[in-house]
């Protein structure tokens, strides 16, 4: 193997499959061959049956649930979260006043807020958004500030020279130059929000895949809890990957 | 009248901390008629650049001032537009969009220019896509189509091939000799500052002062044949000899400060 090196589309294809499947192939022996118990670990067929039931018996409704909760709380993060980091970006005394606090708040576990969130805002919607928004908001706010204060100061300088205003440098040259950047920042904040969203739906829940997974674990359902450990994979797989493709489509110009 | 006046300009930068001061401009006079081409050539590190910037507005003089048509120059804007030793195309906008950038700029201007750079073709072509050399003639096209006062040149075809480079110089002479803008134009080549210039500023080692103005009196327009010509040769031999000097100094200021 020559470091760096790429390899052609076709094979990774079958390299990321590849693992999929010897993954399923030592679940399935460790289970089958009655290596672990079923009380631990349920075999594949099993979990397949157990999510096939889940799925007609209202567990779509679950899926929508988090599905809402995660892009709810990631846009209210992201709408406020990505304007804020800019303007720190760009204006140095903006970035004097919050960045320490902000600093300091993006190192508080969000999952450490739940019971303070849910003393405030109670278990409804809007404690599961919360949590959401308290992991995501600090995060893209410091990233964000960090891609825009990074803007080439050569292109910032050009744009003067052809007559732009200090607005127009933030418009025409800060925002399209950090674009990409800022893309990628969402797509993985988006990946982060997942994992608290379930945090969140493990306490004081009464919907969502979180809570169809302690539900199951009071009965011991393995197959039940995997399932939902992976309908969440697969749903963050295609998010990612849509995202992904949307950033290719947006920005043709940042591509090598 | 002079359309730029450079009078008494200072330049120094703090050192690293504790350290001297970096003088990098002495005491710089200079008046520019409109129309002129004069090239700005001094060795390497002399303050060339530095100078440029101050005149763009980009750096802001320790003393001394800028005046523009007997205006000071505070800030950067439009009258003056600058071509950067480096490739600055806006990544994200294609050639066409780069070029009509100003605010000056109409789609008039940049199909004229887009042609007149030899650029048809790569209207709608990314930065990222092109050659140094396209780059920079884009770069050029831009900074013409807002249509400033002056054109301030930094080694624009600095990191270009022989051949390239002077192509692009023909070029540019052929755009001045048609518009007859007012030129500022940094170098350290000396084939290109008698190709191009009407008058060339030797500068002197770091710190940078003007060190002598020679007139250059060559006929336009000019062809490239003409830098194998007497005339040619009897300029280089000046330049040679004024720049050889600061040359030998600025390499032995390096040697002596660690
Ligand atoms: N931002 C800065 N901070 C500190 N010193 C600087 C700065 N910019 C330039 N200098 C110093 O000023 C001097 C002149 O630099 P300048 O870039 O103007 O040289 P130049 O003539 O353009 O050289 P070159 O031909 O290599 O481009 C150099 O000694 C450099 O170290
Ligand atoms: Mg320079």
């Amino acid at each position: 193997m020559t470091p760096l090196k790429p390899v052609t589309p076709g094979a990774r294809v079958a390299l990321g499959v590849a693992f999929f499947v010897l993954f399923f192939a030592a679940w399935a022996a460790a289970t089958f061959g009655g290596f672990v118990s079923p009380t631990f670990l349920a075999d594949p067929a099993t979990m397949l049956r157990e999510g096939w039931n889940l799925l007609a018996h209202g567990f779509v409704r679950d899926i929508l649930i988090t599905v809402w909760r995660v892009f709810g709380g990631f846009l209210i993060a992201a709408a406020i979260g990505v304007p804020l980091g800019m303007a720190m970006g760009a204006y140095k005394p903006i970035e004097g006043f919050f960045e320490p606090f902000i600093s300091f708040s993006r190192y508080l576990p969000a999952s450490a807020f739940i019971p303070l969130l849910i003393l405030w805002a109670g278990t409804g919607e809007a404690q599961k958004l919360l949590v959401i928004f308290v992991g995501s908001f600090f995060q893209i706010v410091l990233m964000v500030a960090v891609v825009i204060g990074n803007t080439r100061r050569d292109l910032v300088e050009a744009a003067y020279t052809l007559g732009a205003s200090d607005r127009e440098i933030v418009g025409r040259v800060l925002l399209p130059s950090g674009a990409p950047e800022i893309a990628e920042i969402l797509r993985l904040v988006l990946g982060w929000a997942w994992t608290y969203v379930i945090v969140a739906e493990l306490i004081g829940a009464s919907a969502g895949i979180g809570h169809m997974i302690m539900d199951s674990q009071a009965l011991l359902n393995t197959g039940q809890i995997i399932f939902g450990i992976l309908v969440i994979g697969c749903i963050g797989l295609v998010s990612d990957l849509l995202f992904k493709a949307l950033n290719r489509r947006l920005f043709p110009w940042s591509l090598a | 009248m002079n359309r730029l006046a450079i009078e008494a300009v200072v330049k120094q930068f703090p050192g690293v901390p504790g350290g001297a001061v970096t003088r990098a401009l002495e005491r710089i006079d200079l008046s520019v008629e409109d129309n002129d081409f004069l090239c700005i050539l001094g060795p390497s590190g002399c303050g060339k650049s530095t100078l440029l910037r101050i005149v763009a507005g980009l750096e802001t003089p320790t003393a001394g001032s800028v005046l523009l048509d007997a205006q000071p120059v505070s800030r950067p804007g439009p009258d003056r537009g600058m071509v950067f030793q480096s490739y600055t195309l806006f990544p994200w906008l294609t050639i066409e969009q780069n070029i009509l950038f100003g605010a000056r700029s109409t789609h008039a201007k940049a199909a004229d220019l887009i042609s007149r750079v030899g650029l048809k073709g790569f209207e709608n072509h990314y930065p990222k896509m092109l050659s140094g050399g396209m780059q920079q003639r884009t770069a050029l096209a831009r900074a013409l189509a807002n249509d400033p006062k002056v054109l301030l040149l930094d080694e624009p075809f600095g990191a270009l091939d022989h051949q390239t480079r002077a192509l692009m110089q023909e070029l540019l002479l052929g755009i001045w000799e048609a518009d007859r803008k007012t030129v500022l134009f940094v170098t350290h080549d000396i084939d290109e500052a008698i190709f191009m210039a009407n008058r060339v500023a030797v500068m002197s080692a770091r710190p940078g002062r003007i060190k002598a103005i020679v007139p250059i009196d060559l006929q336009h327009p000019r062809h490239y044949t003409m830098k194998t010509s007497a005339e040619f040769s009897a300029y280089k031999a000046r330049l040679t000899e004024e720049i050889r000097v600061e040359a030998m100094k600025a390499a032995q200021m390096e040697e002596v400060s660690p």
